[in-house]
């Protein structure tokens, strides 16, 4: 632990993106392969799952710092991170006797991994154990482990190069062994940087390609007929992956998302061994997409009952084959692929095939972009005919044009601190609207606005702060904000009785005054507008 | 006792003592202003007539003018305003930085302005003065907030500008031109007698403590060195506000740190981007705030600057009376990106 101790040390005391590539290559060249393989887990952002409950640690580490739950709770919100909330407050103790030296996997195999499933009693005693003795500056590290997701500014790109430098294997090889769920048994790390893959792991999806925004200047794509467009649906971009008679579904998080989409595995079951489909789960009926939020109702639930089966049935649209007859196609272009999707889908009505949108140029482009809120999309696709199947997010090959989103003007009522790099400062905005003279929460919005505007934003909020909820505070209502949002639907959970999609801050209009803010029936009025 | 007995109450103009007509670091124009200490938010421009801790005097001349009627005191003397015993106690924050004792019909009150009790090599330390009431500042209060030694925080610094100088880049450290400043060059002494170059900003104050006796490394002004000097290797200190500054460029491939309690948190550090945060704050930490309530005996506690509430409920919990004060200090302070010079 003390050697991956340092390497968090490390990377944490850098901003520079080279440093951090031959940290983690040192660190993963002279550890034991067992730990090298936990700490590959780690830095790509997985967790042990099922190991603690939220609820359960945080109470034991208030027994444990023996502190008054609010002020616990205080502490957290004002630090935004349970981990280092947690070694702060464990500093206070005594410092004597912290000497348990164990190795990273000797600590996750032996001391942790055992936990699952083990009573309560236990599980309690042997956290209080540990936190009494590995040293303290092993202390950080050891409670990002047990609280979830290791983010030091480690990017998954930024892990293969090191993994590289050190293996001397393919990247894009790399990120593909990288993929889907797993935890670093014996011989992981041996087998992630091997020449040879040995044998296939079945489920295993492809890294996904993503698209990049659109270029302000759309002419820089050149001749439009070098281009395929689609349109964007908005749903949860998946891969199928239907090989040896069975069905994986994956999300683009690398989540397993199998039994939660009965009828799109039961519509993959038709199709060959070998088969990796890259689409888009949305809720269907008929010809048409159903509202997003159906679909979101959908995605919490493991295994769906025949009611929600039947308000949101699920179908996969189809944008992209990766895999035919276990043939891995990414390397050709996208036409050739796109032939083949054609072909295998030919028979297969209940797979949806995405179709294409022909335009002769770019202004016939710009005016069918417009009728994407229409059709129930997000706006449109574009993806070069002869583009390759890429790794990640590459600028260049495939472009996606969203519609201009809808807007509408807010005021800000409630603030609350943000957590990582935004802990200690306000961001986290409700924003309202007006109802009569009565201020309505309407959205939630993190994100739009600049630095400098945050931390403007942030004195203003603590100057003027009227009550405070734990850690959510109400000001005064003196600020209108321009949000802008993907649509909009009745929602019965809220008091506005509508739901937002994406929500964001486009603008902070200090022109305008609380008057000038929108009011509900306004917004309720957008309803009825056709989408 | 009911508010108008209070000895020290707010009014729009700062802490006011009705008894004896003066107020304690007004932030507008009165009459008799007492100063516990030379920082911006504490002793403004424009008042009538000023009394401080003698030390601090040179200070508030740089702040306020050659020509501010300013009255010296020294620790423990006493003076009067009409029937009310004024006297000025060690608060350990910076040079000069006192806690006001204020006494009348047998009730004592103690104004803490800011203050620590971590060793300071740079002011006089704290001074425990038993009262009724004392008026905290509470810039750090919560449990997280604990300080390392500064001795040790100074030998981090030391082997960062080591590892800097290794790798042939200047490091530039950002920390308050006032008191922090002259506290890293006073405790890198422990570790090094290699000159440190300053920020324009800092030199009159650096002067002021070296006039005060205060022993601290070697320094000279960046603007003494020519436009082809090399910083390779050198340690600079700068306040915050040169952080992405014109001024900065001259450093080529530094790397940068910033020095204060706020560096606790680690997203502070991240937000702001810099390579390196050290602990090290002329604050009371948690402990030592609830340590000082305890030992000054007050059987009720105003809390001023940053989160009163954690501190006040903290403080109702374990049977001590307390209350929150709106005050305008360190307001801006909240993550310490102020410059306070």
């Amino acid at each position: 632990m003390h050697a991956f101790a340092e390497l968090f040390d490390r990377l944490d005391a850098t901003t520079s993106t080279r440093s951090k590539v031959s940290a983690i290559a040192g660190y993963l060249a002279a550890v034991p392969a067992r730990d090298a393989g936990w700490a590959v887990f780690l830095l790509s952002g997985r967790r042990l799952k099922r190991l603690l409950g939220a609820a359960e640690l945080r109470q034991w580490i208030r027994e444990h710092t023996g502190l008054a739950e609010w002020l616990f709770e205080s502490a957290y919100a004002h630090v935004g991170d349970l981990a280092e909330t947690t070694t702060l407050l464990l500093a206070r103790q005594e410092n004597s006797g912290r000497e348990l030296e164990l190795s990273l996997g000797t600590l996750i195999e032996a001391h942790l991994l055992p936990l699952r499933g083990a009573e309560e009693a236990t599980r309690k005693s042997a956290l209080m154990a540990l936190w009494r003795a590995l040293p303290l500056q092993q202390q950080f590290v050891f409670n990002k482990i047990i609280t979830g997701a290791f983010r030091v500014g480690v990017s998954q790109r930024l892990l293969i190069r090191a993994l590289k430098q050190v293996s001397g294997i393919d990247e894009t090889i790399l990120a593909h062994r990288l993929m889907g769920q797993w935890e670093p048994g014996a011989t992981f790390y041996q087998r992630l940087t091997a020449d040879d893959d040995g044998e296939a792991d079945i489920a295993r999806p492809y890294p996904f390609f993503l698209a990049s925004p659109m270029p302000e200047d759309h002419t820089e794509l050149g001749d439009p007929q070098a281009w395929m467009a689609e349109w964007k649906w908005d749903g949860i971009r998946a891969q199928v992956v239907r090989r040896d008679g069975q069905c994986f579904i994956w999300s683009r998080g690398e989540e397993l998302m199998c039994g939660r989409f009965p009828e799109v595995e039961a519509a993959a079951g038709s199709l060959p061994d070998g088969t990796v489909i890259d689409g888009e789960l949305l809720a269907w009926r008929g010809d048409a997409p159903l509202p997003f939020a159906l679909l979101q109702q959908r995605i919490g639930r493991k295994s769906p009952g025949a009611v929600s089966l039947k308000k949101a049935p699920v179908r996969l649209m189809a944008y992209d084959l990766l895999e035919a007859e276990g043939k891995d196609l990414r390397g050709q272009p996208l036409e050739q692929r796109r032939q083949r999707l054609v072909s295998l889908l030919a028979g297969h009505s209940d797979v949806l095939l995405s179709a294409t949108v022909e335009a002769e140029d770019w202004q016939a482009y710009v005016a069918l972009r417009e009728q994407a809120r229409s059709r129930a999309t997000e706006g449109l696709m574009l993806k070069r005919r002869d583009s390759t199947y890429q790794v990640g997010r590459r600028r260049g090959d495939w472009w996606k044009w969203k519609v201009t989103p809808q807007t509408m003007d807010a005021v800000l009522i409630y603030a609350q601190s943000g957590h990582g790099r935004r802990s200690n400062l306000f961001t986290d905005y409700t924003f309202a609207v007006y109802d009569g003279d009565e201020l309505v929460p309407i959205a939630k919005a993190y994100s739009g606005l600049t630095d400098a505007e945050i931390t403007e934003l942030d004195r203003w909020i603590r100057r003027h702060t009227l009550e405070r909820f734990g850690p959510v505070r109400s000001v005064e209502p003196n600020w209108v904000f321009e949000l802008a949002f993907e649509g909009i639907h009745p929602s019965s959970r809220h008091k506005s009785g509508l739901a937002l999609r994406f929500p964001r801050i486009s603008r902070w209009r200090r022109d305008l005054s609380l008057a000038d803010a929108d009011r509900l029936e306004d917004l309720h009025r957008l309803l009825n507008t056709p989408i | 006792m009911t508010a108008t007995a209070d000895l020290i109450i707010l009014d729009d103009h700062g802490l006011y003592c009705p008894a004896g007509d003066f107020h304690v670091d007004p932030w507008r124009r009165v009459r008799r202003a007492v100063i516990t200490h030379g920082h911006g938010d504490h002793a403004r421009p424009g008042m009538g007539h000023y009394w401080a801790e003698q030390s601090s005097l040179p200070i508030l001349r740089k702040r306020l003018g050659r020509y501010a009627p300013l009255e010296g005191l020294a620790y423990g003397q006493q003076t009067r305003f009409g029937e009310v015993k004024v006297s000025l106690h060690p608060a350990g924050h910076i040079l000069g930085s006192a806690q006001v004792r204020v006494e009348h019909d047998g009730q004592v009150w103690v104004i803490s302005g800011d203050f620590k009790r971590d060793a300071d090599p740079t002011c006089a330390a704290f001074e425990v003065v038993p009262c009724d009431t004392f008026i905290t500042e509470a810039t750090f209060a919560y449990p997280v907030y604990r300080w390392p030694l500064a001795r040790d925080v100074a030998g981090e610094i030391h082997a960062w500008w080591q590892q800097c100088a290794e790798a042939g880049r200047p490091a530039v450290l950002f920390s308050y031109a006032l008191g922090k400043a002259q506290r890293i060059l006073a405790e890198l002494t422990h570790h090094t007698d290699e000159p440190v170059l300053l920020h324009g900003a800092m030199v009159d104050l650096v002067r002021i403590y070296r006039e005060a006796g205060v022993h601290m490394l070697p320094t000279t002004p960046v603007a003494e060195l020519g436009g082809k000097t090399n910083f390779a290797g050198r340690l600079i200190l700068a306040p915050p506000s040169a952080a992405g500054s014109k001024w900065l460029r001259r450093f080529k491939n530094a790397e940068t740190g910033f020095a204060s309690g706020w560096m606790q948190i680690r997203g502070n550090r991240r937000r702001r981007g810099y390579d390196r945060g050290f602990v090290i704050s002329d604050h009371a930490d948690w402990d030592s705030l609830i340590r000082s309530i305890e030992e000054c005996g007050a059987s009720e506690v105003l809390a001023t600057h940053g989160d009163t509430e954690i501190l006040v409920r903290h403080l109702l919990e374990r049977g001590i009376k307390a209350r929150p004060l709106r005050t305008p200090y360190g307001e801006e302070d909240a993550g310490g990106d102020q410059a306070q010079i």
